[in-house]
């Protein structure tokens, strides 16, 4: 037992925090709503980098990494809200030709969740869907997609779709959920790198800003809410960590209660840091300009995917007792 | 990361649930509340027994009666005991969840030998004298004063919220020795003997009923030089060791226990009727239980991060405070859940059925948690400056 990361897992991240830093500084993340979200370069260059295909064998052309590995990437996205259907893409690798390359931008849903919103519907090349009975790849022809002219996260656009055909089976009720348990624990990955960002950026403006002769930081009512967007990121990291382990390693037993205590955590952090990040930054906080409500959008668009907070919560409790 | 146990743990493992299994029925029963000295004999008892089996001070030094293992062997320790629903730490909790961490990290050689061995035999129990009626959140004010007189300290002042200071032997000790100094750097870290002549103990009753804690009034009492620990004015950062421990890993058994009590609500919870339903039916309650337990789950691993940084550097760091703070305030709002399981049988601390009394008084004494060992402003004022770097 030592949970803490290997030279390795931080040397990983520290690369593809460079990756984000060099190609995804915010104003560019910003200007990737001008084009649906993807920009097939800066794709094809994570796709290089591995963020698609770490999972798979060497074989495969992939790194074979395992989950613990792929969550501290999407971790580092998540800091860089990096856009895109990065983790459809990421579990599709290996299954939907061209998605390990960065060559086909792979999305998805979960076919419960009626209506039946499709994020990146301009980007995406594949449309992937889960249900119990399996995984499944719908025939976009056949879909009636009405745009969302005003999608809450500027960086999530979408279409209303509706008469969702089943399409045509690429996996079994096994991999589906397979599919769920991997897809909870990388978009609460992705969550807890988004936490850890708001902290950071209300951190740095409450030194900065000053009100009544002094840096905002220095007030406990502020100081307080600062400790506490730290105290929730930490507790989500030790849960989105293990949950990511315990999927690697069938020895430490069945990891459905860690993976939905995982994004049920991130999800609150995210969304909660964003929230109080709002109010940390004040009157700018309710701009356009301020990065901190593409966070915001973003945590309360990623906490319907891959079960809501509630959904994740029952689960747990389902599992008590 | 990794989160297997190791071979060597999981044989410990083993031994440990074998040896519980046959060492819990020779224990005494529990004791009638209020009874101090009877609460003493079983739990000092039940520290000889895990002495003579090897199981004391799983993480202490061999050389002064500990086992000498890993941490994680510790973690493992808490795990087994609280499943079996062995005795904690009890009377002792200072003695061996902080003052001896604090000895083996900063004392003497002869100050380890004389208290570290008997702390972990059950032959020493220990108090904390720190907080003054005066002197709370800002502990470093504290005005017990220390004058040097030979080769002795004379104490004059009064501490407070002294847990089980009547039965304790040892009293680890914060006094003023330089009141010229800035306030930090005027303290000392003593070692009091409970039997010294000046002491005296008065119980305060909690909002319990009853009366764990008391009041220390010391009039003229002698301490020799001998029992300083750390040098004379360096008192401030001993305590500093000791708070990490206090903070850090001495709410490691807690929490295993508050895995446990919260699966024991869940069965509560099963049985207990509303109507013609159970309260488990009550999908709001449930999904705040499950939510509850997430929360506990990511505490646990939380702890094997902390514990995994720890086996590097010897001390708990400031992210204890993180621990810390997230728990005490978790673990009040387990609370509310349970009485609201309870619903009407809250309304006694006496069992109306299964263990309801023990929830209903854990609910009230978990109250102390957010505001013993550093409220949780204070935690928070600390994660904002010494994490966060904001300033003051």
């Amino acid at each position: 037992m030592d949970f803490t990361l290997t030279s390795d897992q931080e040397a990983l991240q520290e690369a593809v925090r460079k990756l984000c830093e060099g190609r995804f500084p915010m104003e560019r993340v910003r200007a990737l709503a001008e084009v649906g979200g993807v920009d097939r370069d800066l794709w094809r260059e994570m796709a290089d980098a591995g963020v698609f295909s770490l999972r798979l064998s060497e074989a495969d052309g992939g790194a074979a990494l395992g989950t613990a590995e792929a969550a501290l990437v999407f971790e580092v996205l998540g800091r860089a809200l990096v856009p895109g259907p990065l983790v459809w893409t990421h579990l599709a690798a290996g299954l939907v030709p061209g998605a390990a390359e960065g060559d086909r931008v792979v999305g998805g849903l979960q076919r419960q969740e009626e209506p039946f919103l499709v994020e990146y519907p301009d980007a995406i090349d594949v449309l992937l869907a889960v249900d119990d009975d399996g995984l499944w790849e719908v025939d976009r022809s056949r879909l009636s997609a009405r745009p969302v002219s005003w999608p809450l996260d500027p960086l999530t656009p979408a279409h209303v779709a509706g008469g969702l055909l089943r399409g045509e089976r690429r996996g079994v009720p096994g991999d589906a959920a397979r599919w769920r348990l991997d897809g909870a624990v990388l978009t609460g990955a992705y969550l807890l790198g988004m936490a850890a960002a708001l902290t950071e950026m209300s951190v740095a403006f409450a030194k900065e800003r000053q009100q009544f002769d002094k840096p905002i930081g220095s007030f406990q009512a502020i100081k307080h809410i600062l400790a506490d967007m730290f105290v929730r990121t930490e507790v989500a990291r030790a849960a989105v960590y293990a949950a990511a382990v315990n999927l690697d390693e069938p020895a430490l037993g069945p990891p459905a209660r860690a993976v939905a205590g995982a994004k049920l955590l991130a999800g609150e952090a995210a969304t909660l840091n964003a929230k109080a990040a709002t109010q940390v930054h004040g009157g700018m906080g309710f701009t356009w300009e301020v990065d901190v409500h593409l966070y915001l959008k973003r945590a309360w668009v990623l906490d319907t995917t891959f079960g809501t907070a509630d959904d994740h919560a029952d689960v747990v409790a389902g599992l008590l007792g | 990361m990794d989160l297997l146990w190791t071979e060597e743990d999981e044989r410990f493992r083993a031994e440990l649930r074998a040896w519980i299994d046959q060492a819990l029925p020779k224990l005494p029963a529990a004791t009638k509340r209020e009874d101090w000295d009877a609460r003493r004999e079983r739990d000092t008892t039940w520290q000889r027994m895990l002495y003579d089996a090897g199981y004391a001070g799983i993480n202490w030094p061999a050389d002064f009666g500990g086992r000498g293992a890993a941490l994680s062997e510790q973690l493992v320790f808490y795990e087994e005991i609280t499943t079996a629903g062995a005795p904690d730490v009890g009377v002792n909790f200072v003695g061996l969840l902080h003052a001896g961490p604090t000895i083996i990290a900063e004392a003497a050689d002869d100050q380890r030998a004389r208290h570290l061995p008997a702390i972990l035999k059950g032959e020493e129990v220990w108090c904390q004298g720190f907080s003054e009626p005066s002197a709370g959140s800002d502990l470093a004010s504290l005005r017990t004063r220390a004058v040097r007189d030979g080769d002795d300290y004379v104490i004059n002042g009064q501490k407070i919220w002294t847990s089980f200071a009547q039965v304790s032997d040892y009293c680890e000790l914060l006094v003023r020795t330089d009141p010229e100094a800035p306030k930090h750097t005027g303290i000392t870290w003593l070692i009091l003997p409970m039997d010294t002549p000046g002491v005296d103990v008065r119980p305060l009753r909690t909002v319990i009923g009853s009366s764990e804690f008391s009041e220390l009034y010391l009039d003229d009492v002698r301490v020799p030089v001998a029992n300083r620990v750390g040098a004379e004015n360096d008192g401030w950062r001993v305590a500093m060791v000791t708070f990490s421990f206090e903070r850090g890993t001495s709410l490691v058994s807690e929490m295993a226990e508050a895995r446990r009590q919260l699966d024991e609500l869940v069965k509560v919870a099963k049985v207990v009727t509303r109507g013609s339903a159970t309260a488990w039916d009550d999908v709001g309650l449930r999904r705040e239980i499950g939510h509850a337990a997430a929360e506990l789950d990511a505490l646990w691993n939380m702890v094997k991060r902390t514990v995994s940084e720890a086996a590097r550097t010897g001390v708990p760091g400031v992210g204890a405070s993180v621990v810390k703070l997230y728990y005490t305030e978790l673990i009040q709002r387990i609370g509310d859940l349970a009485l609201r399981v309870l619903d009407r049988a809250s309304l006694s601390l006496d069992d109306v059925f299964d263990h309801s009394g023990h929830f209903v008084e854990e609910r009230l004494r978990v109250l102390a948690l957010t505001i013993a060992a550093g409220s949780s402003q204070i935690q928070r004022n600390i994660i904002g400056e010494r994490i966060l770097g904001l300033p003051r």
